[in-house]
């Protein structure tokens, strides 16, 4: 991703002399994330699609494990494509990616926990609080 | 009192990538995040901790509708809308997120057009940015009248399971609420690239600092994150 980043950059040298003439102060400001506009647009493309696509999970009424996994799998696209290229983690340096992007992972562990503790509750419910029905 | 400014003796040593890089950069002595401003920097880190909140709202979510016995309501149906007699299922809440993806595009536009100091551009993307912002809130608050006009409340609702009301405003109004403060912040900086501050380097009001058009890619990391926070929304709680 990095090498495509850099390729992009390449084929746009008045960019980077426009953005030389700033004044001094502003230079270690001044290079800032510099990606053709075309990539927004192709990221904002796709991302219509994959959100068109999570409706059409829910349109066609899937069930079960089918519907399910497709949920995750377009929502899992869907956040890439937005960290990665709208807020250009894709160019960060790995320090700054593994510092943000790992923690919410070990929020999985999390989940896990409540899993196993809303089982039990249910399970609780379900043997002693039975609704009468 | 001085500004800190970041001097650059000469040309420094390319930095190691990878694994190494990573190591040489937490354990350099100095600052970690090499070629981020701390600005930058910080946004990342409240994001990250916005991020441990919407996890517990809906990890709660999650442990309230797996213990109960009582059926969830379907959302399909709970939000679904008739529109010239056709009764179209989620449509209200798929334009939502239409309409707030294509706020994230016009941002990434924005901070785009900012660093190649387009200040009209910058600030009318900006600008649409917000509109569509507004346009979002107030799809959501058009939702809320209905459900509430509906019956639902945070203890009650005419479907099923009780928590469905609560973990529905808890979640949306958090996430609601996040949607206001990103308008009104887009305004202030739109404003502030309007009138030209980060071309001539006019001071801040508040804190006497000089402005930049990185503050563009920080407001921007903010309203890309409320767009984050809406597909795992969207995911879990519109359509599980």
């Amino acid at each position: 991703m990095t090498n495509v980043a850099v390729h992009l950059e390449a084929q746009q040298p008045s960019l980077h002399a426009h953005v030389h003439d700033v004044p001094a102060s502003g230079a270690t400001h001044a290079e800032g994330q510099q990606h053709p506009i075309k990539l927004y647009l192709v990221v904002w493309g796709w991302l219509f699609v994959l959100s068109a696509c999570s409706y059409l999970v829910d349109y066609f009424h899937f069930q079960g494990y089918l519907r399910w996994s497709l949920i995750l799998l377009f929502m899992v696209l869907k956040a890439g494509l937005i960290v990665a290229v709208f807020m250009h983690m894709a160019w960060e340096r790995l320090a700054l990616s593994y510092a943000i992007l790992l923690p919410p992972v070990l929020v999985l562990v999390f989940v896990a926990i409540m899993v196993f503790e809303s089982d039990y509750t249910h399970l609780i419910r379900v043997v002693f609080f039975a609704p009468s029905t | 009192m001085a500004e800190t400014v970041l001097t650059n003796p000469g040309e420094s040593p390319a930095r190691a990538a990878g694994l190494r890089g990573i190591a040489d950069d937490w354990s350099s002595d100095q600052r970690t995040f090499k070629n981020v401003s701390w600005g930058k920097a910080m946004m990342w880190i409240f994001l990250l901790s916005d991020t441990f909140i919407f996890s517990c709202f809906l990890l709660s979510y999650m442990t309230a509708r797996m213990s109960t016995t009582v059926p969830w309501p379907n959302p399909s149906e709970v939000f679904a809308l008739t529109i010239g007699g056709h009764h179209i299922p989620l449509i209200l809440i798929a334009i939502m997120t239409f309409v707030l993806i294509s706020s994230s595009g016009t941002m990434a536009m924005a901070v785009n057009f900012g660093y190649r100091r387009d200040r009209v551009k910058t600030a009318v993307l900006m600008l649409v940015t917000a509109a569509l912002g507004a346009t979002f809130v107030g799809m959501q608050a058009f939702e809320w009248t209905k459900l509430i006009t509906e019956g639902v409340r945070p203890w009650e609702n005419p479907w099923g399971a009780a928590q469905f009301g609560s973990s529905f405003f808890m979640i949306t109004g958090f996430h609601g609420t996040h949607v206001t403060f990103g308008v009104i912040f887009l305004i202030a900086i739109a404003r502030k690239v309007w009138r030209g501050d980060f071309d001539v380097e006019r001071r801040g009001f508040f804190t006497s600092r000089k402005g930049h058009y990185e503050i563009v890619e920080i407001m921007g990391l903010y309203w890309h994150f409320v767009d984050l926070v809406w597909v795992f929304i969207f995911a879990f709680f519109y359509l599980w």
